[in-house]
């Protein structure tokens, strides 16, 4: 098969998983036309509502030793943010917008261009030493980005965490239950959020964030 | 009727906006700024219930959140209906529709009156236990009886139309309650740059200082409450609620407030606004300005309306400007209680008399009463009420220096107000609602809040510090303890100038004594929302009750939702006296959450309808839905259950669904079982010991099944890994384990194994996953696909990655149908574009969609068993046959092994997991049948074991079925019988599970 | 309503991010198959129920799915530390007990040698 890459580095699989873009990928909101309310829709309100849709999404699991963040740096073209409940975001690496939220002392969430995925993995595999995984979830998330005056309140119906820009700044992330699923939660802005959520999820999610906007006015937004 | 008791002047309420409302069918007027409460007493309305087991008229007695009787039904409809509505608490509204939840056939003329008052001698305290318990086949009938008699209210028929919701809040100091104390908190904390949140009941912040005439700075009061909530508000980090009931105190500083947004307004919220908010509050620390609530005195017939507590009568005069009588009598114990008097005669109002329990009163409110020329009895007490639905009159008789003892002659006196105080009670609910005791406080003669682990401060009345300007004093020093713990710098707070007020001693008095004994008296109320008298709770004590828990439970003083606000320590001096005992050795019982009644809507908040719970969806849930597929809930899944084509039964689908499949080609949607990442050297270690098979030689592109055992070696999930790479495999788990599987291998290595180097994954969510299954899916898949798939290159437990309709897949040759099947994975976002694809080339081959059901019935011909329904977390994998799926050879103690080698998982008598061919092949077993050996035993026989499986089987024209027996495996071609429930003896061959294909040929094509 | 400190995520959190997954400082045996039936009763059921100090493993589920242990007051709810797998606590009830959660008696079977050598270590 000539289409399909297969490496087997560090004894482990890589393999791409997109298709040519002749085949539209179909996000978890796919359903909900999000394009069509953009247009129509409320263009006023509390609450602004994207999907940034077919990212690529990567799981990174590792104990960087010294030399693994280095390798890691110069493959991302960020530090990986050790320091818990970090993140890092640049809009203007190699590959474009890398951003890497930290998940959990040994855990990270990368995002990358949905077509730079495969190749970011290959070369993790191929450069990266000692222990570590890194596992493609691009299909198995979504990044709702939501922001606006009332996105805090919003927020403070749905997750239990302190918003308040003292205890939760710009960059801070969090892996916490978001109404009675889950959310990666990162602020982007002080009014402004990006929730990494579970494909499966996804619908659940984009009902509640509708319900509790709905005293604010939801406006959404094509990305 | 007109508002006859409405003052002309004073009050806070707003006399040019002028309300309507409807109160038992009748339409009254009341002005903005009245609660429910007022307003009735401002029309005169005397009886707002009947009493719980007397059936007693009964009148307004208090003022806030401690009143027991008028207890009202709210809604204009149906769908707004709201019981348990404290008239008090209830602010008015243009249109407000209220009603009185019991009285039957009305308040005003109750037949049960009469039942009451010939059954007072027959419901004496336990009732419920003594009257109602025998014969209990009638307790139906009594409890209609008790539930009508008792006017519990009741809940809407319609689906509330209101959006209730939650709010998580965060804060440095939460202040409960905004009288003096809490708005001094409030101001030195936001001062000094704290997240503050203050929450009051009431509809406006100032709690004790609306009701009173007092002064601050020789200023009204109003005007520094006006002063300190415009600086408040003032703050970007300070929440101001009112409306607002802090209900709950839970561990580690968590509060939740029931915020009142628009239904103090309107009977149904404005369009897209929330009614009411539960805000779920974590404070760094806490303080209590909780204040106090006044005692009432018990004495005889102290229920008829028109008897009570002496501050609610000041606070209906000097905030609603509503004298809700002419003639007062005031019996008092105090000098506080001296202020109901000045401001009933300051309104105009006739007082009738003092009535004090202390012979020699002395006190600036003393004098000030005297100056009036109001008339003060000493020495005495009102041991009666007269009157039947209103006081006409009072008997008045002097008492003994201990005040337990009439001594002297009554006088009977015109009045048709009894206004009396025994002292004030702090409110102390919340401090015990994580545990604290209270401890008594003989100077002011009530319970405190007790020591706490909790970060809580107390400041004002709830310390037993009744003046406001002690209040004051301790807002600011609780204030600046917090401050201090936070590390803020305490700011400058000046401190209003108050009035110097003089007090006597008060007296300790909560009975007061007739010339009857207690239990010939009138009845003399400790707790009128439950009907506990004074005689009751002697009576308690003398039937043996000691444990002042045990007369609560006996009497049901406190109880419900009235959680004893007005009467527990009245009830606790009654029943030291009657034990002979101090109240601190009688103690207290402790107060739980909730302080008052919340509303189911704030509790389930926006948890309801179709956010009830997550509903999870796959990637080709649309496809499903368009194909008219009945759904099934796995876990939070929506499986498609089976696809129903024009009007077939169920039945008849999922033949159609199994014979397709066997015949042909059948596609499901697999999506759902969970999938795990697992890399790492050591995982194929790790795989060894948390299956309890053989992981050490599955080559590279392999599959295998595993059986996962909990240490006590019984089966808890299974599943197929795959070998993805050396050190790489892809572990697949339930649909409702996936989860558990999770945190099952990240225990072990982050607890046990955390040397072993592995890390695992879930991309559940990642993958679509379609299954196409039968003999023709083969020549399906090869129409997708340009690789080899056929059976040299792609041997059955193989894996191999190609591309299937132009998307990168990787496919399993796997199968739990028995069939050849394809197991299809490719990234989630083109799950449905391979989905469709399939089916564009499927029609050749009747690719047929199906469901769960379907699955299960193929994989039950097969004998596969489905963790969850076969097992049932007693079940080791020797009970299921599955011997084969156990290595006892590998060098590591894997998970379970030890467990299922214990002397009972190696009896020869368990249960085990056997076929089950009904004798008649057209029956099928209900699911959970009971097996017996002899089916003429006598009852209890003794059981074998139950129906697992059982389904009716299209493929082979008879049912099929699994279960468990006694030594079952021994049994082959033995039979076991199955009574049921509706008189049929179902008689089965035991015999192997495998009904279809034993030798597995159909997926080794 | 637990506030929890998660000691990975280094902030307090609410109790429903979290699981408790039971007592903490219960090793699995290293020799299994050399436990003698009571022996694995002992390590798979038998649990201490202590009115005051209590040692509990939870995981911060909805956060960064990491165990560690919590010290906790059962009759006051209070949470006296937290520390990490591997660590041990310094909030002891009775330092003894900790030491010899499994042993009962006072001869002590090698099984039981070998849980002490391990105590703590990895749990």
């Amino acid at each position: 098969m000539s289409d399909v890459t297969v490496e087997v580095m560090e004894k482990k699989l890589v393999t791409n998983q997109r298709p040519t873009d002749a085949i539209v990928g179909e996000s978890p909101l796919h359903h909900a036309d999000l394009a069509s309310i953009a247009s129509q829709g409320p263009q006023e309100g509390g609450v602004h509502f994207c999907e940034h849709k077919l990212l690529g999404l990567l799981t990174l699991r590792c104990v960087p030793l010294p030399q693994q963040q280095e390798e890691i740096e110069s493959l991302l073209g960020v530090a990986l943010p050790m320091a818990p409940l970090t993140s890092v975001t640049k809009d203007d690496t190699s590959i474009g917008k890398v951003s890497v939220r930290w998940v959990g002392p040994d855990e990270w969430l990368i995002i990358v261009p949905g077509d730079e995925a495969f190749d970011l993995e290959t070369r993790f595999f191929e450069t990266l030493s000692g222990h570590f995984s890194l596992v493609n979830i691009s299909g198995g998330s979504t990044v709702f980005d939501v922001s606006g005056d009332q996105v805090v309140s919003m927020l403070k119906k749905s997750i239990p965490v302190d918003l308040h820009i003292r205890e939760f700044p710009v960059g801070k992330v969090v892996s916490t239950i978001f109404a009675k699923s889950g959310a990666i939660v990162c602020r982007l802005g002080e009014n402004q959020f990006e929730l990494v959520v579970r494909r499966s999820f996804a619908d659940y999610l984009w009902l509640w964030v509708q319900d509790a906007s709905r005293e604010y006015g939801l406006v959404v937004k094509t990305s | 009727m007109s508002q006859r008791n409405r003052l002309q002047n004073g009050g806070r309420i707003d006399r040019s906006k002028s309300l309507t409302f409807t109160y038992n069918g009748k339409l009254l007027k009341g002005y903005a700024g009245d609660t429910l409460a007022s307003a009735l007493l401002a029309n005169g309305v005397d009886i707002v219930g009947r009493s719980f087991k007397y059936s007693r008229p009964r009148g307004i007695v208090a003022a806030g959140a401690e009143e027991p009787n008028a207890i009202m039904q709210v809604g204009a409809t149906e769908a707004t209906q709201i019981p348990n509505v404290r008239a008090t608490q209830q602010s008015l509204y243009d249109g407000l529709v209220a009603g009185t939840t019991n009285g039957w056939p009305s308040v005003e003329t109750d037949l049960m009156e009469y039942v009451g008052k010939i059954g007072g001698k027959m419901m004496p305290p336990g009732f419920y236990y003594k009257t109602f318990m025998f014969p209990q086949s009638l307790w139906g009938t009594y409890e209609s009886y008790i539930r009508k008699a008792a006017g519990l209210g009741r809940a809407p028929q319609d689906t509330d139309p209101d959006i209730y919701d939650k709010m998580n809040q965060h804060c440095d100091v939460m202040i409960v309650g905004a009288g003096p104390a809490g708005l001094v908190a409030a101001l030195t904390a936001a001062r000094a740059g704290a997240r503050v949140i203050i929450a009051d009941e009431q509809n406006e912040f100032g709690g004790s200082l609306l009701s009173s005439t007092e002064t601050l700075d020789g200023k009204p009061a109003a005007e520094w409450i006006a002063s300190v909530v415009q600086e408040l508000a003032s703050f970007d980090d300070v929440m101001m609620l009112t409306h607002s009931q802090v209900n709950g105190y839970h561990d580690h500083n968590f509060l939740t407030i029931q915020q009142h947004c628009t239904d103090q307004f309107a009977d149904r919220a404005p369009n897209g606004q929330i009614a009411q908010r539960l805000h779920r509050v974590r404070a760094k620390w806490v303080v209590l300005a909780t204040g106090a609530h006044e005692r009432p005195l018990v004495y005889g017939n102290n229920d008829v309306p028109g008897c009570m507590v002496a501050n609610a009568v000041s606070t209906y005069i000097n905030r609603y400007g509503v004298a809700p009588g002419i003639d007062l009598v005031l019996m008092t114990s105090n000098d506080n209680a001296y202020r109901t008097a000045l401001d009933w005669h300051d309104a105009g109002r006739n007082v009738v008399a003092v009535v004090d329990s202390r012979k020699n009163p002395q006190g600036t409110l003393v004098d000030a009463a005297r100056e009036r020329g109001i008339s003060i009895l000493v020495g005495s007490g009102v041991i009666e009420a007269h009157g039947s639905k209103r006081v006409t009159s009072v008997s008045i008789a002097p008492l003994n220096d201990a005040g337990d003892a009439v001594v002297g002659a009554i006088v009977k006196m015109k009045a048709d107000t009894v206004a009396t105080s025994g002292g004030w009670s702090p409110v102390i609910h919340l401090s015990c609602h994580t545990g604290a005791r209270p401890v008594w406080n003989d100077a002011i003669l009530g319970f405190t809040p007790g020591a706490t682990v909790q970060k809580q401060l107390t400041a004002g009345a709830i310390n037993g510090s009744f003046t406001t300007a002690n209040a004051l004093n301790e807002g600011l020093s609780a204030a600046c303890e917090a401050l201090s713990h936070l590390n803020l710098t305490k700011p400058d707070v000046s401190l209003p100038a108050t009035q110097d007020i003089e007090e006597g001693e008060a007296m300790a008095l909560f009975h007061i004594p007739h010339t009857k004994p207690t239990s010939k008296a009138p009845k003399q109320f400790v707790d009128y929302q439950n009907d506990v008298t004074a005689a009751g709770i002697e009576l308690a004590c003398r039937e043996g009750f000691e444990s002042i828990e045990h007369v609560k439970r006996y009497t049901a003083m406190g109880f419900g939702t009235d959680q004893g606000k007005l009467g527990n320590i009245n009830g606790m001096a009654i029943a030291a006296k009657t034990l002979n005992q101090t109240i601190p050795q009688t103690g207290t019982t402790i107060f739980r959450p909730n302080y008052t009644p919340v509303t189911f809507g704030a509790i389930v908040g926006r948890d309801c309808g179709a956010l009830f719970d997550p509903k999870r969806y796959t990637a080709m849930h649309s496809w499903h839905v368009e194909h008219g597929a009945k759904f099934e809930d796995v876990g939070l899944w929506k499986r498609p259950w089976y696809y129903p084509q024009g009007q077939e039964t169920m039945q008849e689908s999922l033949n159609r669904e199994c014979l397709a499949v066997r015949e042909s080609a059948g596609i499901l949607d697999a999506s759902t079982l969970g999938k795990i990442d697992i890399q790492g050297k050591d995982a194929r270690e790790f795989l060894g010991r948390v299956y309890s098979n053989a992981w050490a030689k599955l080559a590279v592109g392999k599959c295998r099944y595993g059986l996962m055992c909990g240490e006590d070696g019984m089966v808890f999930d299974d599943g197929v890994t795959s070998c993805l790479a050396e050190n790489h495999f892809l572990m697949t788990t339930t649909t409702g384990g996936a989860a558990h599987v999770l945190e099952w291998l990240e225990i072990y290595h982050q607890t046990e194994w955390p040397e072993m180097e592995v890390y695992f994954t879930s991309v559940t969510d990642h993958w679509a996953t379609m299954t196409i299954s039968g003999p023709n899916s083969r020549k399906l898949l090869e129409k997708l696909t340009d690789y080899d798939v056929s059976k040299d290159n792609m041997a059955f437990m193989d894996w191999k990655p190609m591309t299937v309709a132009g998307v990168p897949a990787r496919v399993f040759r796997i199968s739990f149908t028995g069939e050849l099947s394809f197991e299809i994975n490719v990234q989630a976002n083109y799950g449905l574009h391979v989905w469709k694809a399939l089916f564009e080339h499927g029609k050749a081959f009747n690719l047929t969609p199906y469901g769960t059901e379907t699955m299960h019935i193929l994989r039950a011909e097969k004998g596969f068993i489905i963790a969850g329904q076969d097992t049932d977390g007693s079940v080791h994998p020797f009970d299921l046959g599955m011997s084969w799926a156990v290595s006892m050879q590998k060098p590591f103690s894997f998970i379970g092994k030890r467990g299922m080698q214990r002397e009972d998982c190696v009896r020869a008598d368990r249960k085990q997991l056997v076929g089950l061919k009904t004798i008649d092949p057209n029956v099928v077993l209900p699911e959970g049948a009971q097996g017996v050996l002899d089916p003429k035993a006598s009852i209890p026989m003794p059981m074998v074991g139950h129906v697992t499986s059982s389904y009716w089987s299209a493929n082979l024209n008879r049912s099929v079925a699994m279960g468990f027996v006694k030594g079952g495996l021994d049994k082959m071609g033995e039979r076991v019988f199955y009574p049921l429930v509706d008189g049929r003896v179902v008689e089965a061959e035991i015999c192997s599970p495998v009904f279809l294909d034993p030798k597995g040929e159909r997926q080794h094509v | 309503m637990f506030y929890i400190y998660c000691p990975h995520c280094c902030e307090h959190r609410e109790e429903e991010e979290f699981h408790a997954a039971g007592q903490a400082h219960i090793p699995r045996p290293l020799d299994p198959d050399a436990c003698t039936d009571k022996e694995w009763g002992e390590y798979m059921y038998f649990r201490k129920n202590p009115r005051g100090i209590h040692h509990e493993l939870w995981v911060h589920s909805a956060g960064c799915r990491k165990f560690f242990n919590i010290t906790r007051d059962t009759q006051t709810y209070e949470i006296k530390e937290v520390y990490k797998i591997g660590e041990k606590p310094s909030v002891v009830a009775n330092a003894v007990e900790v030491q010899n959660s499994h042993t009962q008696n006072s001869s002590k079977t090698p099984l039981e040698n070998t849980l002490e050598s391990q105590s703590g270590a990895t749990l």
